[in-house]
Order: C-alpha cells, then structure tokens, then sequence
C-alpha cells in the first residue's frame, strides 16, 4: 500500500480527516523548508503538499506567486525541491509527501528523470496543476512505474462526465478546489461543497481533499465534517510573507494556525451529516 | 528528418486534431477550472465557425470598419534598389488602428455576443491588440479590462490614454517580470474567475485550445485575400512569403492559406535582440526548446530547470517567450523555415522602407522587410517575395527617435 493509501486508511479507523498544509518550497530560504516541514507534522499535518516555484504560475493568486518569487530569487530549482524531500525522508519515513507545480519543469528534467529521481527520494504523489488528465497518458505510464499517484484537480464546474475521466487516471486523493477563481480568494460556501462532494463520491472511491478558502479552525472544522481531507496554503503562506527574514515567527505563526485547525477538526461533531 | 516528415504530411489543414494538437505540440494545458469554459468556448466557436450569419457579419464588420480588404502593394523602388526578387506587400497597416490585430478582436468579439457575455478582458504587450480590444468593445458596447504589464504601461503611455479614451480599463500588472507574460498570467487569473459573464480575447495564436485555432481561422483573411491580389494584380502566385513572429498570428494568418502549395517557400522571422550569442533575444524557434506554458506546447524560452526566460526586443509586439504552436509544428514539419533579425537589423529596414517607398513600418514588422531584403538580393528579378506589413510604425516613432538620441 502507498503511503498514501496507508494515512487515510489509518485515519479513518481513528475517524479522522487528513490536515495537508502546502507551502512552497525554498520560500522565504531554501534551507528553511525542511525545518518547516518537521515542524508541521510535528503541529498536527498529515501529509504534505510542497510547491515546485515556477516563474508563470498561472491558476495561482498573488500570495503564492509571491511565495514562488521569494522562492526563485534563491533560484530554487526542482532538483533543490528533490533534495529537500531527501533531507526531510532522512528522519520522517511516514508522512506523505505531494509535489505540486506546473508542467514546464518537469519537462525540462525529462518524465523519466524526474520520475526516478522523485521515486528514490520518497516523494508520493504529484499534482501538476496545468496537465489535465487527456495531457497525462505518457507521464501516468512513468509515474506509475515508479510508484508516483498522480493527483488531479475536481473544480466546481466539473461535470460527472469529467470526474469519471479524472477519477479513472487519479490515484492517492482527489483534490476539490472549493472556489471558482485562483488560490488565496475569499469565502467558503460549505454546503455547496457538500452536494460536489456527494456527486465526486458517487462516482469515486477515492478520498477527496478540500482546498481554496480554508482560512481558520472554523472554516477547517466545516470542511473537516463534509470532506476526507482539509487543504490549506495561502493563510500559512501569509505567515511567511509578513516576517520572511524571522524564522522563528513564521514556523511559530504556522505551527498556531495548524495546530487550531488539528483541534477542531478532531472535535467536529459529525453527528449532524 | 523534417523533410522527410515534409514530405509525409499530405494535408496540412487537417491539424489541430480535435484537442488542440498540432503533431505534439498545442493541447490543452490549463488548471482543472479552466477546462469547462474552453470547451463551452471550442462547442461555441464550432458552432459558428459554420454559421451563415455570424460569417456574414464578421465579413461586413472586416470590409465597413476595418477597412478591407488591405491592398497588396508592388515595393518597385525597393526592388530595384536591391537588386534582385521583387518585394511586394500586403498592408494590413492601413486596417483601422493600425495593425492586423482587428481582425481577430472583431472576430472574437463577435463571438462573445453570441455567447451572451457582457465583459471582455485581454491581454497586451506593445499595446496593439489592446487598442484592437478597446475599439471593438466600444463599438459593440461591451465593458472592457486591458492587463498590461507595468512595465509596458511606461514603454507605451500613448496606447494607454487611447486604450483608456475608448472606455477600456487598463489594469498595470507588477507581478513576474511585469511584461506580456505576466499580463496573461493575469488576464487568466481574471477569466478563471468570472467566468460566467467574461470572454477573454486572446491577442495571438497562443494560449490552450481552441485559441491557436480560431485566432488562426480569423487572421487567416490576409492569405486568402492576397492569393486573389497576387494572381489579378501580378498574374501568379508569389515565390516566398515572409511575416514576423511573435506569437505569430500575423504570419499564421498569411502563411495558412499557401501551406499545401509546396512550391512557395515559408520564412517566419524572429526578433535577435542584441543577438542570438548575447542571449537578449525573443527567439525561441530558433534558439528555444520545446516545453509547456500558457496552455500549450510548444517552443520556449525557457532555463533548464523550466523557469521562463524574460525575452529581448526592441518591438515589444515581437517580446514573448513562447510561439504559437501551429508554428513549432511548422519548423518541426519543415514546411516553413525560421529567421532571424536583430534590431539593428530591424531599424535599418525601418528606415530604408520609410525613406524609399515612404511607407513607416511597425519595428514588428520591420523584422519581415529586413529578412525579405536579404532574401531578395539573392533571388532573381523575376522572383516575387510577399511580406506581410503586419502594422504601422506610428506607435514606434518615440522607439526609434530614442535610439538616435531624440527625445520626442
């Protein structure tokens, strides 16, 4: 079983959901990263989602592309993010980790290459934010002889049609961006979510992460009670942003807001669903 | 190898396949929550890509508001100073506002109001397809938002005003390097999320599928206006076409409708900057890789570890990292072949052109009268290039004028 595979099965015996932070890798400093990464299990994070810094990231808002710019004046490169998966897997050999960029530098590094690379470091899964499933068929060969899940998008105007397609390719999560828009907007319509997340289960046995607009305990906690899996990125990213030369305050500020979205996720009362 | 593939493509109007595919490149390379409205726009486009009445209307817009058809013109005095093949162009700068970018805009426009869409946005570099935007949105009562670069908003303050005089809001855009790419980052970013009542017209043969396609099938008025010109006006065909590319509608919409007669030859011609060897170029069919950005496949400029490499031009309409698809499978196919022309180059021919046939040409398409110059002097008398003048130089004089020291 993948490791993947294996925290939500683990989870769900316990009948708890998956808290996965994203953060961009290298920002504010390319050694500051696998601190970070510790120090987020460490606060309650289940698996997490690391950002491959690229130069046009398109479907993301200004908090992240901010992230990726921090990132790339140290030119962090996807080797560098490689690596630091490597340093991360010398000491925490269970927590999932998931790269998430775009396609141009894995092309770059070739499928093959990055595939093994990614393989032997530990990194779990990918989602590459702008390779669909129909642009997929080459890469999902190679990923899956490495033992790489492939995790896709489902967005709101996704149709069943759709979500078959994107379910028969996916493996690992699924990944529903709760808002239309780019990452970082604002407001979380929670029962709308509901009734996308009975539609994708209807169609999928895969568990389904929630992502775009969680920003508190609270809006986690809602998502928590509808939703195998709580995605969070532009408010940790935020904390990044407004101290980048103090590292203490950022993984302090990081470690508060995962830590309050762990405990009410765990007291949810799902009596109600 | 690309002769070979040359000579095995039978047809070279079967392409793109159906999603978007031109050999391998283009596609459909975008987020999740783009995928439906590219396809409600591609169910839209297919539909009235047919339809007698929207054909009809674009062809009345194009011939009472544009202009058309543009007239091809003899460059005699050219010629006979060069010496050699008889260059001749097709100028699409006498259009309305200056360029061949109307085309597309009214073309897209059009379409928007059959998809009952009340707001367009658009991207732009130079400013040029953000004037085609404003002018077509104003003349069809649409609300309009321009993202540009802030750093072209400093280069370009005159289309700025004209874009702002039309009624568009031009919205700066500080992220990235602050130019044509971050400003479609940005209008991407825009169209993701209000999509319900928003068309966003792109400006070129980029982007995910259907754009390289439709934005093609609009230029492509320039080809077949200029087939009926050549044979009535010169009695044949021409032997060589020449356009520049930048993202490269001007050429696609000039080039498409010669690509299955394989006896006239195909020169797309890029910007070299300071020159291929310095780096501070924006050519990447000559000096790129292939890659993915924007939505498609294609040849970039781009490091090796994938981060897009800021391109170098004195035209800014010529200063994008990428090139339309159709384009790289072109190269690939070896059906057209790609040049290049430094600025030097390019303000070299911008004069000659202006000075001898007193015609001031966009630096854009100075490129294309620079290559065609060179390519003339060594072809004979009876020989006949064809050039798209793709826009006029108006827009370019403060350019120019800085170069030689002037402030104007």
């Amino acid at each position: 079983m993948s490791r993947l595979a294996n925290c939500f099965a683990e989870l769900a015996t316990q009948n708890k959901q998956a808290l996965i932070p994203f953060v961009t890798a290298g920002d504010p400093q390319p050694d500051f990263t696998v601190g970070l990464m510790h120090e987020m299990v460490k606060a309650g994070a289940n698996i997490i989602e690391l950002g491959v810094p690229f130069s046009d990231p398109m479907a993301d808002g200004p908090v992240i592309q901010a992230a990726d710019e921090r990132a790339l004046e140290h030119h962090v490169s996807l080797h560098d993010v490689l690596d630091m998966v490597a340093e991360f897997r010398e000491t925490d050999k269970g927590t999932p980790v998931v790269l998430m960029g775009y396609l141009n530098p894995i092309e770059m590094m070739g499928y093959e290459g990055f595939a093994n690379r990614a393989q032997a470091v530990g990194v779990d899964g990918v989602l590459v934010v702008d390779m669909p499933p129909e642009e997929a068929e080459e890469f999902s060969v190679i990923a899956d002889e490495h033992d790489l899940d492939i995790i896709y998008l489902i967005s709101p105007n996704t149709d069943a049609e759709r979500i078959a397609l994107i379910n028969a390719r996916a493996s690992g999560y699924l990944y529903y961006v709760s808002l239309k828009g780019v990452t970082g907007a604002n407001t979380l319509d929670v029962d709308a979510v509901a009734s996308k997340l009975s539609e994708i289960r209807s169609i999928s046995d895969l568990p389904v992460g929630v992502g775009f607009g969680i920003k508190d305990g609270g809006t986690a906690q809602a998502v928590s009670v509808i939703a195998d899996a709580v995605v969070v990125g532009s408010v940790l990213v935020k904390q990044i942003e407004q101290t980048p030369d103090n590292a203490n305050q950022i993984k302090t500020g990081i470690s508060t807001i995962l830590q309050e979205m762990r405990s009410m996720m765990d007291a949810a009362d799902r009596s109600i669903v | 190898m690309a002769t070979l593939m040359h000579e095995s493509v039978k047809d070279y109007y079967q392409y793109p396949d159906e999603r978007g595919h031109f050999g391998r490149f283009g596609g459909l390379f975008v987020a999740e929550t783009l995928m439906g409205p590219l396809r409600e726009l591609r169910e839209a486009y297919e539909k009235y890509a047919d339809d007698a009445d929207f054909l009809e209307e674009f062809k009345q817009d194009l011939k009472h508001f544009v202009g058309r058809p543009s007239p091809i013109y003899h460059a005699s005095r050219l010629s006979d100073k060069i010496g050699g093949g008889q260059i001749w162009l097709k100028r699409e700068d006498l259009n309305h506002t200056g360029a061949h970018k109307i085309n597309n805009a009214i073309g897209q426009a059009l379409l928007a109001k059959r998809m009952e869409k009340t707001r367009i946005i658009a991207e732009t570099g130079a400013g040029m397809h953000g004037v085609a935007t404003a002018t077509v949105a104003a003349r069809m009562g649409l609300e309009c938002i321009v993202y540009m670069g802030a750093e072209d908003i400093k280069r370009q303050e005159a289309n700025v005003y004209r874009m702002r005089l039309l009624g568009a809001e031009v919205v700066a855009v500080h992220s990235g390097s602050r130019t044509l790419k971050d400003a479609l980052n940005e209008a991407m970013r825009d169209w993701v999320t209000n999509i319900d009542n928003t068309f966003y017209i792109i400006g070129t043969v980029a982007g995910p599928h259907p754009y390289p396609a439709m934005v093609r099938d609009f230029q492509t008025i320039i080809g077949k206006e200029s087939r009926g010109q050549m044979l009535k006006q010169a009695n044949r065909l021409p032997d060589a076409l020449v356009a520049c590319v930048g993202g490269g509608s001007n050429a696609i919409g000039l080039f498409h409708e010669f690509l299955n007669n394989r006896e006239i030859a195909i020169y797309g011609v890029e910007g070299a900057g300071d020159g291929l060897e310095t780096g501070r170029h924006a050519a990447p069919l000559t000096a790129g890789k292939p890659g993915v950005l924007h939505g498609n496949r294609t040849f970039l400029m781009s490091d090796n570890d994938g981060q897009i490499i800021e391109p170098f031009c004195i035209s800014a309409g010529l200063d994008y990292p990428g090139v339309g698809p159709e384009h790289a499978w072109l190269k690939e196919s070896g059906r057209a072949q790609y040049k290049t022309i430094t600025d030097d180059e390019a303000v070299e021919a911008f004069h000659q052109l202006t000075r001898v046939e007193g015609i001031i040409p966009a630096l854009e398409s100075s490129h294309a009268i620079a290559y065609a110059m060179k390519l003339a002097a060594g072809m004979d008398k009876d020989k006949i290039i064809l050039v798209n003048l793709s826009g006029r130089g108006d827009k370019d004089m403060h350019t120019v004028a800085a170069r030689e020291g002037l402030e104007i």
